[in-house]
């Protein structure tokens, strides 16, 4: 099969307004010694009915999601995506457009980018957004950009408890911005304000998470307080889906914050496509990375968007630019949009709130010690199983129930730790059904 | 149009969340927020139609032509819509267990078999998230190989033709490389002679795109390889221009070591109003020890992750990559098979086709056969008439088009970069060049009109550089605070 429309004719016509007699003589510039002289070795062409059969195949080849209730978090999470999400992304003039370089004629994704900066201004309480970046993890390498040309300091310093993913993008980065990483061990789960602020030294910013990679609630505030003494940019990487119910970054004297956007709006997708989020108060605005959408007016005087402050930007500034960043993720920032609309500040308590309700009454229904004693947790939390986590998780497979993530892969020491999320789509029932599964197996 | 805020109104609200009956745990204070986000508090039915009516003001393939050069904005297959959410890859979790994901594994490791084919190189990592980051990946790559071999501290330059997309020079200063130009020559290609005295034991390696922004293949492109196989350097396909050479030239025996391929150009993986994308990159075997972890190998009769790689540069991305970008184009992949070649062969002569139609009206800088796009200059209508490319785009719009690219690439004044794709029909290539043919009549009639296009767009042109002077990147909800139901503004009735 294939998507091309000339029929023999259209070609003969089109060979002939060109001046050619074949195809062939179309590639006359390429030298000989680099044309590629066979077939290429791909399986053959399929109808659309045929590869419907062959994905349909591969999705079946993976365990079936609908037969296992999933605890399983680690920065992506089981959430609700309400269908009007699906409608709108697959609206075709969304869908199948590019980047709005043309502005009469890209109003619709212009005006609804400008309107997921205002909502990703207004849960993390910051001034500017832009257009979104690659992920969670990929922000936090873009808010290092920003923090070491703002500052002229050349090292970064990241919490030991921030999720690994984003730890190790970072450290792929640092090199070729010329940074040192600096990772501020955890204490009983949490960072101590004290030992940040003395790693901060020097530092252009510290990179922390809220809840952190154990659902802990860090001393935001103090940490945020801690890295600024230090001269630092504080940096709060944030799960969207808790900021109906925890502080925003914004209002506890954050520079920039940063996230993963796919638990607001976006499937699993087995890591991607997501979209992540990065906001920062007024002053960065442009050393910003990414697109940004402004309000502007039209040659009659009304309200229009265009992409703005391009001037930061690789079309533009070539080398000089504050980032490399063409293509983002537009379109699953759309999805982040419109799953925010359709909570509302109201819903997106909610949310939160029943994270937080049915998190607790699993640890209450749970037998296993916590792994970390009296600290507050939002969705998500760790236990001792009494033996490798790895085992339990096979062990409950078996019975229909993914029951977390094994710490273990991650931190030394804690190969009995399961990390377990419980989200808003979890019920009582299954959480009941986990406490069961889960003492049989330990 | 309303923003979406300024629809809200106290108390409305679209989805709801199951009652659950358990108390809520305290978030203790200092910690937790007392003042709630002011997202929009809407209903359904206005939702729904906030978005479409959204829609309604944009522009995308669906909608008519689009040939907006360096972009590839080619017919999106549905049915890879449908592939995508398939609950067996929407709703996979990438931490489960590795038995329980084999098929997407399996997709993946496929895929880069065929990425492997389509560039003639030995390994892919299917990481990175767009282009631009499989160019900064491919420096990392660059800067492990030669760390290796204890070149790193010589090799710092990366040369780079004056031709490349803005992409090319953020990343490597980004990846902490300094940046040498280098010149092109009268018939589009690299300046050889140039390109010699600024290649040495310095040179790390050099970036290039073949075809280049111009739509020409490099006539030199084995000259070229051998300049910098003989300085040690190494050699990056920027991989934006692929969907002219499938099956009839490969990067890999053009001689470059690594590759970024963009699937949401040549591979089809709807654009989305700005991504996202997908940007895997394919290396020789002497870089493969480098590429980012964890690699997607096969094991006995079933795929595996594996992180044991320790000259890896580490992660780039989270996870394994945009999973759901793969399953649209891979799906893209096998719909054409070994008949990717006839894909080319369409792009490449619906280019020539177009460019025969209007060599005439407008200037050609360089009067060569090309391949799946070229670039033309409006040089002559700024001169004689005052009508820029600027103008001359927003005049297609109102014939019904998305204009080309403009003013890129920056060695052309004037530049109108066509790239038609290989999915339009002939009909359509025709009614395009008619209304470039009638703008070129137009501006040396009534160039009045052209500079005030588009006339017949939701908006008239915007004033860019007023949203710069004062960035307004967010609604101002402070500013706009009045009842529901208020009377019209002040201004349109002083208006009347």
């Amino acid at each position: 099969m294939s998507y091309l429309s000339l029929t023999d004719g259209d070609r003969d016509a089109m060979l002939e307004a060109i001046g050619v007699s074949t195809i062939e003589e179309l590639f006359a510039d390429i030298p000989a010694g680099v044309r590629f002289g066979r077939a290429l070795d791909l399986p053959p062409a399929l109808t659309e009915q045929e590869l419907t059969a062959y994905f349909e195949e591969l999705a079946e080849a993976n365990a079936d999601p609908s037969q296992t209730v999933s605890f399983l978090g680690a920065g992506l999470y089981d959430h609700y995506v309400p269908a009007v999400v699906d409608t709108v992304l697959q609206r075709g003039e969304f869908l199948t457009a590019y980047t709005p370089y043309q502005p009469e004629l890209s109003q619709g994704v212009l005006q609804a980018i400008f309107e997921y900066q205002t909502a990703i201004c207004e849960l993390t309480g910051m001034d500017v957004s832009n257009a979104s970046g690659y992920d969670g993890t990929t922000v936090a390498a873009d808010a290092c950009f920003v923090a070491k040309h703002a500052t002229g300091r050349s090292k970064v310093v990241v919490t030991e408890a921030t999720n690994p993913q984003v730890r190790q993008v970072v450290k792929t980065y640092a090199p070729g911005f010329g940074l040192e990483v600096v990772e501020v061990p955890h204490r009983d789960g949490a960072t101590e304000p004290d030992e940040l602020r003395e790693a901060a030294e020097d530092a252009a910013c510290v990179i922390f998470q809220q809840p952190n990679v154990f659902g802990v609630l860090e001393p935001a505030p103090d940490l945020a307080a801690a890295a600024a003494d230090a001269g630092a940019l504080p940096v709060a990487h944030v799960d969207p889906l808790s900021l109906g119910v925890l502080e925003a970054p914004g209002n506890y004297g954050c520079a920039l914050a940063i996230g993963e956007g796919q638990s607001a709006g976006n499937p699993l997708s087995f890591g991607g496509p997501h979209y992540g989020f990065l906001a920062a108060r007024s002053e960065f605005i442009r050393r910003m990375p990414g697109r940004i959408v402004g309000e502007t007016t039209d040659a009659a005087g009304n309200r229009g968007y265009v992409l703005t402050l391009q001037t930061r930007e690789q079309h533009i500034r070539r080398e000089k630019a504050t980032s490399n960043i063409t293509t983002n993720q537009t379109l699953l920032a759309l999805g982040g949009l419109v799953y925010l609309s359709w909570l509302g500040p109201q819903g997106l308590r909610e949310v939160g709130e029943t994270c937080l309700a049915l998190a607790q009454y699993a640890k209450d229904r749970l037998n296993f010690p916590p792994v970390f004693s009296d600290k507050t947790t939002f969705k998500e939390f760790a236990v001792r199983v009494g033996r490798p986590a790895r085992e339990v998780v096979s062990a409950a497979l078996e019975q229909g129930i993914h029951p977390g993530y094994p710490l273990g892969r991650d931190y030394p020491g804690m190969d009995d730790a399961l990390l377990i999320a419980v989200t808003e789509r979890r019920t009582p029932a299954e959480i009941d059904r986990l406490a069961e599964v889960l003492a049989s197996c330990s | 149009m309303q923003l979406i805020f300024e629809k809200s109104r106290p108390g409305r609200r679209a989805g709801h969340v199951p009652a659950h009956g358990l108390p809520v745990p305290e978030v203790p204070a200092g910690l937790r927020r007392d003042e709630p986000p002011r997202l929009p508090e809407i209903a359904e039915p206005d939702l729904v139609r906030h978005f479409t009516k959204l829609s309604t003001r944009n522009f995308g393939i669906d909608t008519g032509f689009y040939p907006l050069g360096s972009c590839t904005m080619k017919h999106n297959p549905r049915v890879n819509e449908r592939f995508a959410v398939l609950p067996g890859f929407r709703d996979l979790h990438p931490l489960d267990e590795e038995s329980r994901t084999q098929g997407a594994l399996r997709l993946c490791f496929e895929l880069q078999e065929a990425l492997v084919e389509v560039t003639g190189l030995d390994a892919v990592s299917l990481q990175p998230a767009a282009g631009s980051q499989g160019e900064i990946t491919g420096l990392m790559l660059m800067r492990a190989y030669f760390a290796d071999r204890g070149e790193a501290e010589r090799r710092r330059k990366i040369v780079i033709p004056d031709t490349a997309h803005g992409t090319n020079p953020a990343s490597v200063t980004m990846a902490g490389y300094e940046l040498t130009n280098v010149q092109t020559d009268a018939r589009g290609n690299i300046d050889v002679d140039d390109l010699r005295g600024k290649v040495d034991e310095e040179t790390a390696g050099l970036m290039l795109t073949n075809p280049s922004t111009l739509g020409l293949f490099d006539e030199n492109i084995e000259q070229i390889s051998e300049i910098f196989r003989s300085a040690g350097a190494l050699m990056y396909y920027d991989g934006a221009n692929l969907n002219a050479v499938c099956g009839i030239s490969r990067p890999g025996d053009m001689g470059f070591d690594i590759v970024h391929i963009n699937l949401h150009k040549t591979f089809s993986q709807p654009h989305g109003g700005g991504g996202p994308g997908g940007g895997p990159i394919a290396v020789g075997e002497r870089l493969a020890p480098y590429l980012p972890v964890p690699a997607v190998v096969r094991e006995g009769d079933g795929y595996a992750l594996d992180y044991d790689r320790p000259k890896s540069i580490g992660k780039v991305r989270g996870f394994y990559g945009p999973f759901g970008v793969f399953v649209r184009s891979y799906a893209f992949i096998r719909a054409y098979g070994p008949q990717l070649r006839e894909m080319s062969e369409a792009a490449v002569l619906n280019a020539n086709y177009l460019l025969a139609l209007l060599r005439d009206a407008y200037e050609l800088p360089f009067d060569r056969l090309c391949m799946h796009e070229f670039v033309l200059s409006a040089r002559r209508q700024k001169r004689e008439h005052g009508v820029t490319a600027l103008d001359i785009a927003k005049g297609l719009m109102d014939h019904g088009f998305h204009p080309p690219t403009i003013y890129f690439p920056l060695i052309v004044p004037e530049a109108l970069m066509i790239e038609p794709t290989e999915t339009e029909t002939k009909e359509t290539l025709d009614t395009f060049a008619d209304a470039m043919l009638a703008i070129a009549r137009e501006a040396a009639e009534e160039p009045e009109l052209l500079k005030e296009a588009p006339h017949v767009r939701p908006v008239k042109r915007l004033d860019e550089v007023r949203a710069v002077k004062n960035p307004v990147v967010r609604y101002g909800f402070e500013e706009h605070e009045e009842p529901p139901g208020a009377p019209a503004e002040p201004r349109q009735l002083e208006a009347q």
